[in-house]
């Protein structure tokens, strides 16, 4: 028996314990389980280190990465280098919230109910939805029960994916139509966004759903009003994920037709963390309430008529509906969650059109500054958000180019020719409101000498 | 047993102490209601009134235990809040801020100069407008009204609330973990990919699996994850394998997934011992079987101890066998489910490996597989080269694709990493144990009172009936509402579902002897009050932040966010 700080018995403990439950050893309990399968050796685990160590060991690990306290970080793509506020943190470091789990004793559980609660309704407030869920694994696995979503409640096996969606929450909804059954099929681009001609001809009667990102992948907002007629006029849903941030500048999707809204909440306070754990959001309107997947908060009244939340609606759910439930999904990302509704508190109704304006306002100074280097061109036509494409003169090596910027303090833009085969030596530059003029034209001036 | 008699004598008299403290809280929280305004008051006395129900309680079972650590226990809800904490956006007054952001130091144009007016609000997002003393005293009084394993003990059958470490914690916040992109060049991400390529190889070692995959983002997302590549492998060997056999004690997740895997579910019973009942298997398996799912020890807290038989059963018929880790904590360097037979496990690293729960979430559902799953597996996967560089392998050849956005949950996976290295093998090994003994003690203690449907040794979990009580008209939820009293997270309830009013009991290895039998009086109390004053247990709870809620109501008439704009 080893001695450890997470382990409370002593030694008296375990024979006292071993007398009440009427056995000489601790290798008794295990005495069903066979012989040959039992296993006798020691784990080839990590050996184990002690608190200094460990601590010694971690930082070490940790400072071999090139961290945005360090570096100016210019890469977007769906994770961004935000400001969080500090109270986030100590919201979050709470361990009343922290070490729960699912409110399932909403007596108890009131504080992460009512967190749950304001969440939903900040989403509902900014995407113009009329119901959201409590969160989910991140934006892309959300778009993906989107579209199972709109495959069940349209009874339809086929499903449209605009090329500006983020190219991994579109290989997640590929794995997950395979599982579920469903066709998908690409829309292309014209000038950065959506083609709205392709999109016409490849909506078809049996069409589920239409998905598309906006901002997209390149940065560019989509003309969501226009897609609109396209799917709605053949019966389909229009599923739209947005970058939660921009909708404190930009018309929320509820308002311009959208049936489901969703998106990655990480802009909202949460850390990059090599991409992950974020938060993914689900907002849909009315008519699909009962078809959400994942957990739902909603008000209502203890016995004595006193205001409290439940988890609410779980008819459609595994632990009910095994499987004939929605979704599959049984945790949310509830911290993260709240992260993202201490993170609007902080930022209130002023405050994320002030956060937006300055993405807005930097990202297009950057977007000019580089196109002043020679040979730069900036490709997108049509209006973007905090990120941008440009192309770099000849045949660049953005691999080489990037590590070189990392050693002038720089994390260099996305290089997209490996995603789309037509745009190589084209980079995808974000710049958010943590990026300062005198960074913006460091990182203009460094890849300008390295062309 | 001489113990437990001079705790049963002195029980007695706490009883009715504490059932006098909690007739006067009820009182107190029926007159807060009341009485509008004046309820402050009132509330305030029924916290009083309910921390000297708590106190009383918890110091006689420390008594009774011989040790004098009374305050560890005490009713969480006798010092908290209870008055309604209004929504954040109640706080709002028009003209405040809480944010603080930097100068625009580029110059600015106008917004409609870049962004055209058709794209922009017509109407500004209605947040609230507090100032930050407000977030913090809100979120604050929120966090009072919540109930953690830092609160108290956390017996939630199946869902393994063990202690969270601090220095988790503090790792995952470290600047070079916390403060990088997924896309960054490899070369500049070498400290996070050495961290993922050894929790990979720690998996594998305790699982006893060939390699492993960090993506699944949770224990649900791993199961479908899984299911997957066995649809894959069975596909490239030209089989359409149609249906997931699931044992009637499979958590709801394992039917659910084989759904969205494109599967159909098959359920077969349990034996009357709890276990696969193999004939009911042998007459499943069949040239459609894709694979059995199950959870070993299962959800009875059971070891399957025919699984090397149940694993031939499977295979023979062609079938591959998925292993669910939500048990796993039972299993800790004593039995390695790739040597039982398996061919696919998750593990579920906010419950084995004490990443915390969050609140819901994050998790992460690591998934490990033999040999001739490898190639399905998502990518990317880390990789190690000869010179001791880490990269990412994103060959995909064969692979089912993608499952969750860049590397899986990385802040999750650092901590789980760090609580690894802060046990090691031999450490792993008695977490297993001493989570097993805990339950086998609780079990002990627990079964004169309560009916023990399956009596044997369990392993880390073990359920309870309260067939007995519901004879006095207390049901399974009513003594989980009591519970909530005596300042204790009740157990898992009414699940698995083959076992009628079911309690299900996961102590965990962090908890102490005391704590134990703490929660061991709590439930013996409980289970006498069902005899002599059932109308107690039913009205329960008394000392919580609200009382027992409509959940009909919610559910007939959802208000499901507060329409503030």
């Amino acid at each position: 028996m080893i001695k450890h700080r997470y382990l409370p018995l002593t030694e008296q403990d375990r024979a006292e314990m071993l007398r009440t439950i009427g056995v000489a050893s601790v290798d008794e309990l295990f005495a069903d389980i066979p012989e040959n399968l039992r296993f006798r050796g020691e784990l080839n685990v990590s050996p184990a280190m002690s608190e200094p160590a460990l601590l010694r060991h971690m930082r070490a690990l940790a400072g071999k990465n090139a961290d945005f306290d360090r570096y100016a970080c210019f890469l977007g793509a769906g994770i961004y280098d935000h400001h969080v506020p500090v109270v986030v943190n100590h919201v979050i470091s709470r361990s009343e919230f922290y070490t729960a789990y699912t409110p399932y004793q909403p007596e108890i559980s009131q504080g992460e109910l009512q967190a749950i609660f304001e969440f939903q309704s900040f989403i509902c407030e900014l995407t113009g939805m009329a119901v959201a869920n409590a969160s989910m694994y991140d934006g892309a696995t959300a778009l993906a029960e989107a579209g199972a979503l709109a495959a069940g409640a349209t009874k339809r096996g086929r499903i449209v994916v605009s090329r500006g969606v983020h190219p991994e929450a579109r290989a997640i909804v590929r794995t997950m139509a395979v599982g579920r059954g469903i066709e998908v099929v690409e829309a292309g681009l014209a000038d950065g966004v959506t083609s709205l001609k392709e999109l016409a001809t490849l909506i078809t009667p049996d069409t589920a759903a239409v998905l598309v990102q906006s901002p997209n992948f390149l940065g560019c907002i989509e003309d969501i009003a226009a897609m609109e007629p396209l799917i709605h006029g053949a019966g389909g849903l229009l599923v739209v994920s947005c970058n939660p941030l921009a909708l404190g500048l930009l018309e929320a999707p509820g308002r311009l037709g959208a049936d489901i809204v969703v998106g990655d909440a990480q802009p909202f306070g949460i850390a990059a963390s090599l991409g992950g754990p974020t938060c993914g959001y689900f907002a849909v309107a009315e008519p699909w309430m009962r078809r959400m997947p994942g957990r739902i908060v909603g008000q209502t009244v203890d016995r004595d008529g006193k205001r409290g939340f439940v988890l609410t609606l779980q008819a459609r759910e595994q632990h009910i509906r095994r499987e004939k439930a929605t979704s599959n999904i049984c945790s949310n990302q509830a911290l993260l969650a709240l992260c993202a509704s201490v993170y609007l508190s902080i930022m209130g109704k002023e405050g994320i059109r002030e956060v937006a304006r300055l993405n807005v306002q930097k990202a297009h100074y950057a977007a000019k500054r580089l196109a002043r280097i020679p040979g730069v061109t900036l490709t997108n036509a049509a209006p973007f958000f905090n990120e941008f494409v440009v192309k770099l003169p000849g045949e660049p090596d953005i691999s080489e180019i990037n590590r070189r910027l990392l050693g002038y303090g720089v994390i260099g833009g996305y290089d997209l020719g490996a995603d789309y085969p037509e745009m190589k030596g084209h980079l995808l530059v974000a710049v958010t409101e943590q990026r300062t003029r005198e960074e913006i034209d460091h990182f203009a001036e460094r890849l300008e000498e390295l062309l | 047993m001489s113990e437990m008699r001079t705790i049963a004598g002195r029980n007695d008299a706490t009883a009715e102490k504490s059932a006098a403290a909690n007739n006067a809280a009820d009182r107190a929280v029926a007159a807060d209601a009341a009485s509008g305004n004046a309820g402050a008051a009132a509330a305030t006395k029924a916290q009083t009134k309910a921390g000297g129900a708590g106190n009383a309680v918890s110091g006689s079972t420390a008594t009774a235990a011989g040790n004098g650590s009374s305050a560890r226990d005490v009713a969480w809800s006798g010092t908290d809040d209870r008055r309604d904490q209004p929504l954040i956006f109640e706080l709002s007054q028009p003209g405040r801020i809480a944010y603080s952001l930097p100068e625009c130091d580029v110059p600015e144009e106008d917004i409609t100069a870049l962004v055209p007016e058709k794209y922009l609000r017509k109407k500004p997002a209605e947040l609230p407008e507090v100032y930050e003393v407000d977030v913090i005293r809100h979120y604050t009084a929120l966090s009072r009204r919540n109930f953690g394993v830092d609160n108290g003990f956390y017996p939630l059958g199946s869902c393994t609330m063990k202690y969270n470490p601090k220095i988790n914690e503090d790792a995952a916040r470290l600047p070079g973990f916390a403060k990088i992109h997924p896309y960054q060049s490899e070369e500049s991400l070498q400290g996070a990919l050495e961290l993922l390529y050894r929790l990979q190889e720690d998996l594998k070692a305790i699982t006893g699996m060939d390699a492993v995959t960090l993506q699944p983002a949770a224990g649900a997302h791993g199961e479908w994850t899984g299911l997957m590549m066995i649809r894959a492998y069975h596909e490239s060997r030209g089989e359409r394998r149609t249906k997931v056999i699931v044992p009637d004690s499979a958590h709801g997740t394992n039917p659910a997934s084989a759904t969205v895997a494109g599967f159909e579910t098959v359920t077969i019973p349990s034996n009357a011992d709890g276990l696969v009942d193999l004939d009911a298997l042998r007459a499943a398996v069949g040239p459609d079987t894709a694979a059995l799912m199950l959870t070993n020890p299962n959800t009875l807290g059971l070891f399957e101890t025919e699984i090397a038989e149940i694993a031939r059963i499977v295979h023979e018929a062609g079938g591959l066998l998925y292993y669910d880790g939500a048990n796993a904590n039972a299993i800790l360097g004593i039995a390695r489910p790739g040597d039982m037979g398996f061919d696919v496990v998750h593990l579920n690293l906010h419950k084995t490996m004490s990443t915390p729960h969050g609140g819901g979430g994050p998790g992460a559902g690591p998934v490990g597989v033999k040999e001739r799953l490898i190639p399905y597996l998502p990518k990317p996967i880390v990789a190690r080269r000869e010179d001791g560089t880490y990269y990412l392998d994103r060959n995909e050849d064969r692979s089912i694709g993608r499952v969750k956005a860049y590397y899986g949950n990385f802040g999750i996976l650092v901590r789980a990493y760090a609580y690894i290295r802060s046990l090691g093998p031999e450490g792993l090994r008695q977490v297993s144990e001493n989570a097993v003994l805990n339950a086998n003690y609780l079990l002990r203690r627990l079964a004169p009172y309560y009916d023990v449907p399956f009596d044997r040794h369990c392993k880390h979990e073990f359920v309870l009936s309260g067939r007995r009580q519901k004879k006095r008209g207390v049901r399974t939820l009513d003594i989980a509402k009591r519970l909530l009293d005596f300042g204790f997270h009740p157990p898992t309830v009414y699940f698995p579902l083959i076992v009628e009013e079911c309690l299900m009991i996961e102590p965990t290895e962090t908890e102490s002897k005391e704590t134990l039998d703490r929660f061991a009086e709590a439930m013996i109390r409980i289970a006498r009050e069902a005899e002599e004053q059932p109308e107690l247990v039913v009205n329960a709870p008394y000392t919580t932040a609200v009382r027992r809620l409509d959940e009909t109501l919610a559910a007939r008439k959802p208000v499901l966010n507060c329409s503030c704009g």
